[in-house]
């Protein structure tokens, strides 16, 4: 029986489709995924390192939470961040997540039978994908807005130690945001084109763990850089 | 119907094959994501009630309270979100690794230059 060979013979019934298992059977896209992860899990921590680090160690203003009078000018700075618009933001990016895990069961789930209506609207993984990638540009949106509003107030990259880490830190987040809504879009863009599959499941997968990731990284920055006084 | 054969390597084959209950387990279904999403909604907003709290903000309790629950919902995000609870170990191994080292550098950055400087002299 052929089972003696050293290789042996799977038959698929789809289009032909490369696999990329490692040796413990894992598939190496998913293995690199979660390695790109770890890496990116390292970069992130150094920049919030380095917030941490120069936090209240700004000479002049306009700072975090507390107010500051510009001695020479007798100009007045309110506390520059914006707790309730952030927390909305921070709001949308959790149910972002909720949209991207509620994609990849749709796209899991393909071939079970949509009985109900409820079953449809969760089995349809074009709406979740666009929920995902709508909140993640909605996310952008109040970014965009708060960068705005402080560089309106007085804060730049170059005004103070607050603004130099602050920008740096979340505006490296807001750029792996943005990268994350392209691969959405393009992932929405493939649905349209050829419907994603159950087969297709891993290609969303990656993408999913990398919008997550996105997402648990403002977690800790939310509470570390917004949060704690 | 289009059918094709696929090469794989016996060690693939073998483990595809081999019974995936110790080292994988079936996804969360749309409930348990509908459930995680209120709990998560649920500790931001308490996190952000505390901050408006100037008792509770100027006492001890404070800054920890915040960095647990932070830390509880990354852990909630990366298990059933990400799946790292159901999936094979091996990303356990390469998500914990390079965050555990990346945790230990940054209390030692903040021992050595931040708030938590230790003065010697």
């Amino acid at each position: 029986m052929a089972t003696a060979a050293h290789t042996s013979t799977v038959v698929h019934t789809s289009a032909p489709t490369h696999h990329h298992y490692t040796t413990l059977g894992l598939d190496s896209r998913k293995v690199a995924i979660w390695a790109f992860i770890g890496s990116e899990c390292m970069l992130f921590v150094s920049l919030i390192s380095t917030y941490l680090i120069y936090k209240g160690r700004s000479v002049i203003g306009p700072l975090p939470h507390e107010a500051w009078t510009d001695p020479s000018t007798g100009q007045v700075f309110k506390p520059i961040l914006n707790i309730p618009v952030t927390s909305a933001s921070t709001f949308v990016l959790l149910m972002s997540s909720l949209f991207m895990v509620l994609a990849l069961a749709a796209v899991q789930n393909k071939e079970l039978p949509k009985r109900t209506r409820g079953e449809r609207i969760l089995g349809n993984s074009k709406l979740w994908l666009f929920m995902t990638a709508l909140a993640g540009t909605t996310f952008l949106g109040f970014q965009a807005f708060e960068f705005t509003s402080f560089v309106h107030e007085g804060l730049t990259i170059r005004r103070n130690l607050f603004g130099s880490t602050f920008f740096t830190l979340t505006g490296f987040h807001g750029a792996h945001v943005t990268a994350g809504v392209l691969w959405l879009c393009t992932m929405l863009a493939i649905d349209y084109r050829r419907n994603l599959t159950a087969k297709d499941s891993l290609l969303v997968d990656i993408c999913a763990l990398y919008w997550h990731f996105v997402d648990v990284v403002w977690i800790a920055i939310f509470t570390l850089v917004y949060l704690i006084k | 119907m289009d059918t094709h054969a696929t090469t794989v390597p016996d060690s693939a084959e073998a483990s595809l094959h081999a019974p995936t209950s110790e080292v994988e387990h079936p996804h969360p279904t749309w409930s348990t994501y509908w459930k995680v999403a209120l709990i998560l909604t649920i500790i931001t907003v308490g996190e952000v009630w505390a901050y408006y709290i100037p008792s509770f903000v100027a006492s001890r309790g404070f800054v920890p309270t915040l960095l647990f629950l932070s830390a509880l919902k990354f852990a909630i995000v990366v298990m059933f979100y990400m799946h790292l609870k159901y999936d094979h170990r091996l990303f356990r191994v390469l998500f914990t690794g390079p965050l555990f080292i990346a945790a230990l550098t940054l209390l030692a950055l903040m021992f050595l230059f931040g708030h938590l400087f230790i003065h010697i002299t």
